[in-house]
């Protein structure tokens, strides 16, 4: 398949998807103005049903702090896949030599990453 | 108008509509959520001119991410919901932004743009791969020094955000 073809195939699921959740919101909303569906909203309705406990308090709660260096680090090596993407799209054409300079480079983020392990910023405390 | 022209431009209106919500939308978790729109759609332009491998790096690092740093650094801050308040400056702010649009606009337009579309490999990433592994002539020693670069940002951020014993 060729580049064109490979990301139209792409682009048709992204308007597939698209188009499915447009019509999911937009749907009721027709029906209603319609007339169609009958509304008789009362107080048990409007409950969370099947959705987890009710809420006590505002849901929009302050996030702890520690998630963020569990982001930072998600970051470091998200860079590292982009890295390895046109690595491993080449590996065919590139022997050892590719081979081996990867591993080094992985080698080296390693290195951080049984840092983080020993310093215990993987742990949650 | 082929089909690349219609997908360019239809992202392009994302873009511009994503992009003009980013700064008008007060709700600044829902402001971030349109970035990461934005960035999707700025992925989609690099794939629909050619350029795969920086749509796919646009993706992994844009809205995988920085997308994820920016809503979870949204939700570190205390009252998330009462939004950004309205902003004195918006009319210095806005002057200043038309202003640069111009600038760059009209520099667009005055530039005479050496036209190497035909001589760009299509895919990219495959040749891009080729070309920093080539062990005569590729950019393997760099990559090392990029790969030391990348473990000096783990043991900073250990080391920053990290917990005082």
């Amino acid at each position: 398949m060729d580049y064109w073809a490979g990301y139209g195939s792409i682009a048709l699921f992204l308007l597939v998807a698209l188009i499915f959740g447009l019509i999911t919101i937009i749907l009721p909303k027709v029906l209603k103005l319609l007339g169609l569906v009958v509304r008789k909203p009362n107080a048990v309705k409007y409950t969370t049903y099947e959705c987890g406990m009710e809420t006590i308090g505002p849901s929009w709660v302050q996030f702890n702090f520690r998630y963020y260096i569990f982001a930072l680090l998600f970051l470091v090596f998200d860079v590292l896949v982009v890295f390895l993407y046109p690595w491993a799209v080449s590996l065919r054409g590139g022997g050892w030599a590719a081979f081996t300079a990867m591993a080094v480079f992985i080698a080296v983020l390693l290195t951080g990453f049984l840092y983080a392990w020993k310093k215990g910023a993987l742990e949650w405390r | 108008m082929d089909l690349q022209a219609v997908a360019f431009y239809v992202l392009a209106a994302m873009l511009v509509v994503s992009a003009l919500a980013v700064v008008l939308i007060p709700n600044v978790f829902r402001a971030g959520l349109f970035l990461v729109l934005a960035f999707f759609a700025v992925a989609g332009l690099f794939i629909t001119l050619g350029a795969d491998f920086l749509g796919a790096v646009q993706i992994l690092v844009y809205v995988g991410a920085i997308g994820v740093l920016l809503l979870l650094a949204i939700m570190l801050t205390r009252d998330v919901h009462h939004g950004s308040p309205g902003n004195r400056l918006w009319l210095p702010a806005s002057v200043l932004g038309a202003l640069l649009l111009g600038a760059v606009s009209w520099s667009l337009l005055n530039t005479t743009w050496a036209d190497k579309a035909a001589e760009m490999p299509v895919p990219a990433t495959a040749a891009l791969g080729a070309s920093v592994f080539d062990l005569q002539n590729g950019f393997i020693l760099p990559l090392e020094i990029g790969a030391l670069a990348l473990l000096a940002v783990v043991i900073g951020a250990i080391v920053l955000v990290g917990e005082k014993k």
